[in-house]
């Protein structure tokens, strides 16, 4: 079965009556099926136009599920989300950009996915759409593990909002990998200053990917960061118990030391160029 | 809603198109397989690879990643639409012919489409935009900076360059012969050819590194899936049930029996309907599997009391190298400055673009099978021992190949679909999947090696000793010319008065290691040349330097006691390096100077030597050069181009040694009914010994033809339609071809010889002439390593090669440029776990982001054996890459690196080491572990 709707509720409809597995960019669902067959029973999201852009609300940033990441580097948004745009550029290809879905990335739900920082540092919440209702919930809660969501099968996530008030300051995006173009980070991390007016960090963000089995902030740390002056000292601010959320494996790409031990390199370069002018 | 059922329509390159496919089957399928558009290569099926790479509405996608549903109403532009209809893709094609971009061809459509969406958006992008643009396109041969030039120059409306005159081939910058169908993606390769009505040939496959297995109900399976047509096993294989490249040592079942020795060796396959066939769940068929006890490192399978994997190879040992001359270790102790260690390194995959694919029928009483291949003679000899037909009664048809690097000299698809094709009657076909060609096709060996080198107080060479192990898995393949080839190279092209080196070639249950561009020597080249380093900083020298004092010359013994007497480039390869070492020395001090960071810029040099052909063993090549009556020649040119340039190169050399312009030259390509045997393309012997051959054959034909015009040696020959006139000073004769009586081959002239390169049988010690020819060459690298995160960044690769004489500078440097990238991936990212990561997302190799800078220097020190004094270059170029950026590290951060690749966990872990043992060294900021500094470039560069 592949059913490709024109609607949201079409698109509920859809899911509410069979099992079907739903397929936007493509670039996690095709790879995933190795030597195996077409996938029999899908549903094929690129026809809800609903589902695509940015809205820049006066209360609210929205994302539609479905948007590229080609579209998000374009897309007019705050300085806040310069490192999900920075992200952007470093998922995949230009070929993977162009049709893979910030949504995508986010169901997919790899520790490795290169967009939940930035979003975690913007407080991002996710919207979820079925037959039943709507529901949001915060992006850290809706990604549960490991390939694991919060999403029930009969759901499609359709948005990703993030508050205004949120998306002040200026972030960046850093990931390491062992090649240029198309690798799978080892680590990556986002940061997002906000300053107050004296140049001092009134309110800080700071994720990290790769390091967990979701990506997650780094609490304590942002505390720390509260009230010092803004600039390339802020590097030294980075402790080893700023980074006791992380729960890093030990895998082809880089043993758990060596994860840890580049993550608090990567966030303190971030948060000293984060505070340097553009 | 759109539901299956309804055609999908849509734009294909400006003509409307309707599918019947189902909306979820990918593009690619159905470009290739129901449009019949085969442009559009698949390399991957996972977005890895990009030579799928279609506009959809303009911007470049993956056809392998889109659903064929989701094209309906939309534009889908082809490699052939561009070509038909885009100015900016006809200039870019131009200038990947002008610039050399274009190797084997199969990343070169996906390249051209890329680009060509990047110049139609930004007619004069910089650099940095061209690398984001192609950098999700991967290439294994060109090391990227030719296409990078080409796109940089694809603005200009260049004249083609004219075809050399009579006389004038050697030394040209010739445009590859075969080009124009490359870049316009016409040229077949292994997946493009096969009939319509071919049935689809899929295998059935080990899960477990070794296990027993036995057969459920096969025939009951057969009859619940209506469409598959056979179930093959070791059963249905009409003559011999195994197969190896080196006949005495052949041991790999086309079918295992009983046991399976690696995870992915075949037990079965299944054939029938293409639709029924791919959709098919493999997992379903009825084996039941019995994982045994597997050896997957050598320790275990080299481990006293261990099982056999072969009955008669005690210890597991496949096979033993050695070469000993004087006293190794009394040269040793008598030594000013010894330095030694264990340098490990690990299995590397080939990954050629194009994954292992090919065709098959049954003609009469004999076969027929196309397929991407480095050797079709020895694939006919293999294919008819295990029909149990004779070898004249197969015919293999090389494709076009899209990389080899060593990989397709073994069979892979060529048994299944001879079996299948001889048994069947019916036109079979076959493609392995990436993770398929990824898990069971040859691997570099991994290598474990314990060396010490020794030299006086002035730094000259003394002695080496040097105890390598070779894990080369379940078959033997070529293990036993890795254990021959390294013991023979492992001293470098220095002069070592008292050596011994010997090996081991160890079986376990991982995949075979086989033939991968230098047969063990690259990995030799990885513990001898860092040790050598060692040495020089003992001794006080620069490490360039040291090297200059080592090199052999022309009237000194090889390792095996070899004169070579001519054709001994070493010294000045290494002196061509030095201004570049020195500015390079330069560049990396200011830099280290001006920054307090964690970057560090480091300077490393590594030489190299490698005997083209096989090792003192013949190994022949044949050509036939005829002029038919028309007055055409035809040069029946059995070496198979896997992108290296035969096709060109061997042109080039008939030219010449005919006295006739390149232009009147048809290639007959290999056909092991058309072509003499060539042997394969291996052991970088395609120019040396088919050129020499092709020299031969062109020297005599043109001696034929000046005796028949009673005409001297300086003669001039022009063809003319149906005659050959000859002009010798005043006297002018014409021959009229049709006059002459027609050869069994239908020519009115043909000559056909043969050159087998001269060598001598190895004593037991290793010494004697192991190859006529060898070919020299130094590295200089210049890297920086952030020392922080141990990620290592490759500035520039100056590359000096005595190449005896440049037959084609254009394609010696595009030897070097890919060589290069391969010696890249070999030292920093490349490695292949059994098990694990069968894609090219977790198996990494160098993208276009990942290779600097390479400047080429070709050193012409002829060996006259050769034609027109020419060597090979095809293995040489990778071996010096990888040590020169070792040595770059340690120059860099103090690390020395004894297990490769160098990754960025293992470098910043030698970094930490290295500051840990001398604490002067700073570990990237010294005590401010986390993290001090500024941001530094992007940390993956």
């Amino acid at each position: 079965m592949y059913l490709r709707p024109g609607t949201l509720s079409e698109a509920c409809e859809a899911l509410a009556a069979h099992p079907l597995r739903i397929l936007a960019g493509g670039t996690d669902v095709f790879p995933s099926l190795g030597d195996g067959p077409a996938p029999s029973a899908l549903l094929d999201i690129t026809g809800l136009a609903e589902l695509d852009g940015v809205t820049l609300g006066e209360e609210w940033i929205r994302i539609g599920a479905r948007t590229t990441w080609a579209r998000i580097r374009a897309a007019e948004l705050p300085a806040g989300f310069d490192a999900l745009k920075q992200a952007a550029r470093d998922v995949g290809s230009v070929q993977i950009q162009n049709v893979a879905t910030i949504g995508g990335n986010l169901c997919n739900a790899s520790p490795a996915a290169d967009g939940v920082p930035p979003l975690l540092c913007l407080d991002a919440r996710v919207e979820l759409a079925s037959a039943t209702g709507r529901r949001e919930m915060p992006l850290a809660a809706f990604l549960r593990g490991v390939r694991s969501t919060d999403r029930r099968p009969d759901e499609i996530l359709t948005a990703i909002v993030v508050p205004r008030a949120r998306a002040a300051g200026r972030s960046v995006f850093a990931k390491l990998g062992a090649r240029r173009y198309l690798v799978i980070s080892v680590v990556s991390v986002a940061v997002r200053l906000v300053p107050d007016g004296a140049g001092r960090v009134a309110e800080a963000a700071v994720a990290v990917g790769s390091c967990s089995a979701a990506a997650c902030r780094l609490p304590a740390l942002e505390a720390a960061l509260v009230g010092l002056p803004i600039g390339p000292d802020l590097a030294g601010a980075v402790g080893p118990d700023h980074l006791a959320p992380l729960a890093p494996i030990d895998d082809v790409r880089g043993s758990a030391a060596y994860r840890l031990d580049v993550a608090a390199t990567l966030v303190g370069r971030a948060l000293a160029s984060c505070g340097a002018p553009s | 809603m759109r539901h299956e059922g309804k055609p999908i329509g849509f734009l294909l390159n400006g003509a409307p198109v309707a599918s019947r496919a189902a909306p979820a089957v990918r593009l690619t399928r159905v470009l290739r397989d129901e449009l019949g558009l085969t442009g559009t290569k698949v390399g991957c099926d996972a977005g890895d690879c990009g030579a799928c790479t279609v506009l959809l509405d303009d911007e470049p996608v993956c056809g392998c990643l889109l659903a064929c549903g989701q094209a309906d109403g939309r534009r889908v532009t082809t490699i052939e639409g561009l070509t038909a209809a885009s100015p900016t893709a006809r200039r870019l094609q131009a200038a990947f012919l002008r610039h050399g971009a274009a190797q084997c061809g199969i990343c070169t459509p996906g390249m051209v489409v890329a680009a060509t969406a990047l110049l139609d958006r930004e007619a004069a992008p910089d650099e940095a935009a061209v690398l984001d643009a192609i950098g999700g396109v991967l290439c294994r041969c060109t090391g990227y900076r030719k296409i990078v030039e080409a796109v940089l120059d694809a603005g200009r409306d260049a004249t083609p360059a004219a075809m050399p005159a009579a006389g004038a081939a050697i030394g040209a910058r010739v445009q590859r012969l075969d080009g124009a169908r490359k870049v316009e993606g016409r040229d077949l390769f292994g997946a493009d050819g096969a009939p319509a009505d071919a049935l689809v040939v899929r295998a059935i496959r080990s899960p477990h590194h070794r296990a027993a297995f036995a057969f459920g109900d096969l025939a009951a399976f057969r009859a619940a899936h209506p469409g598959i047509v056979a179930i093959l096993t070791a059963a249905d294989v009409p003559g011999r049930n195994r197969h190896g490249v080196i006949a005495p040592y052949a041991d790999q079942p086309v079918f295992a029996e009983r046991e399976a020795r690696f995870r992915g060796e075949a037990v079965a396959a299944i054939v029938g309907e293409a639709a029924v066939v791919e959709a098919l769940d493999l997992a379903a068929l009825p084996v039941t599997w019995t994982p045994l006890p597997a050896y997957t490192d050598m320790d275990s399978a080299l481990a006293e009391g261990a099982d056999r994997l072969h009955a008669d190879r005690a210890g597991n040992v496949l096979v033993r190298g050695r070469v000993a001359r004087g006293d190794a270790e009394g040269g040793l102790a008598a030594s000013a400055h010894v330095a030694g260690g264990r340098f490990e390194t690990g299995f590397v995959e080939h990954a050629p673009i194009e994954p292992e694919a090919g065709w098959a029928r049954r003609v009469g009483d004999r076969l027929e099978l196309a397929a991407c291949t480095q050797a079709p003679y020895m694939d006919r000899d293999d294919v008819a021992l295990i029909l149990g037909i004779a070898p004249e009664d197969v015919r293999i048809l090389p494709t076009a190949v899209g990389g080899g690097f060593g990989t397709k000299l073994d069979l892979s698809v060529q048994p299944f679909l001879a079996i299948a094709a001889w048994r069947l009657g019916r036109p079979v076909r076959m493609t392995y999947s990436r993770s398929e060609s990824i898990a069971t096709t040859t691997k570099r060996h991994p290598g474990r090696m314990d060396v010490r080198v020794g030299c006086d107080a002035a730094g000259r060479l003394t002695a080496i000793a040097f105890d390598g192990d070779f894990n080369t898995g379940a078959y033997a393949s070529w293990g036993p010319t890795v254990a021959n080839r390294v013991p023979v190279h492992a001293s470098g092209p220095y002069f070592v008065p008292d050596y011994r080196a010997e090996t081991r070639a160890v079986h376990t249950h991982c995949v075979p290691s086989g033939a991968f561009r230098g047969f063990g020597v690259p990995q030799a080249s990885v513990a001898v040349e860092q040790l050598y380093d060692e040495l020089a900083a003992g001794s006080g020298l620069d490490p360039l330097e040291f090297r200059i004092l080592n090199a052999l010359r022309p009237d000194q013994p090889t390792v095996t006691g070899q004169v070579l007497g001519e054709g001994v480039g070493i010294r000045a390869c290494l002196e061509a390096l030095r201004p570049h070492r020195d500015r390079a020395r330069r560049d990396a001090e200011a830099f280290n100077r001006a920054q307090a960071g964690p970057l560090r810029r480091g300077i490393g040099v590594a030489g190299m030597w490698y005997g083209c052909g096989n090792t003192s063993m013949s190994n022949p090549s044949t050509m036939r050069i005829g002029i038919t009556p028309a007055g055409r020649v035809s040069l029946h040119q059995g070496a198979v181009d896997i992108g290296q340039g035969s096709n060109t190169i061997v042109p080039q050399i008939a030219a010449d040694a005919l006295g006739l312009p390149l232009a009147v030259i048809d290639l007959v390509s290999a056909d092991t009914d058309l072509t003499p045997d060539c042997g394969k393309t291996s052991a970088s012997r395609q120019t040396f010994v088919t050129g020499k051959a092709t020299e031969l054959a062109a020297r005599a034909l043109r001696a034929t033809i000046l005796r028949l015009a009673n005409a001297g040696e300086t003669a001039t020959i022009v063809p003319e339609p149906g005659a050959l006139l000859v002009q010798d000073g005043d006297h002018a004769r014409r021959i009229v071809l049709a006059d002459l009586p027609r050869d069994a081959h239908g020519y009115a002239l043909c000559e056909e010889r043969s050159f087998d390169p001269p060598t001598t049988p190895l004593d037991a010690d290793g010494q004697g002439s192991a190859y006529a020819v060898y070919g020299f060459g130094a590295h200089l690298a210049e890297i920086e390593v952030d020392a922080a995160l141990g990620t290592v960044r490759v500035l520039k690769i100056t590359a000096a090669h005595d190449v005896g004489r440049a037959i084609n500078p254009t394609l010696v440097e595009g030897q070097i440029e890919g060589g290069v990238a391969q010696g890249i991936g070999l030292a920093l990212m490349e490695e292949f776990h059994p098990g694990r990561g069968e894609n090219l997302h977790d198996y990494l190799i160098p993208t276009a982001g990942d290779v600097p800078p390479i400047e080429s220097i070709l050193v012409e020190d002829p060996s006259w054996v050769g034609p027109y004094g020419a060597k090979g270059i095809g293995e040489q170029a990778l071996i010096p890459t990888a040590p020169a950026i070792l040595n770059a590290i340690r120059d860099a951060t103090g690390a020395r690196l004894h297990r490769i690749p160098a990754t960025p966990d293992r470098v910043r872990a030698a970094i930490l080491a290295a500051a840990a043992a001398t604490p002067s060294v700073p570990a990237g900021g010294g005590g401010c572990r986390f993290g001090e500094g500024r941001m530094g470039e992007t940390p993956t560069r």
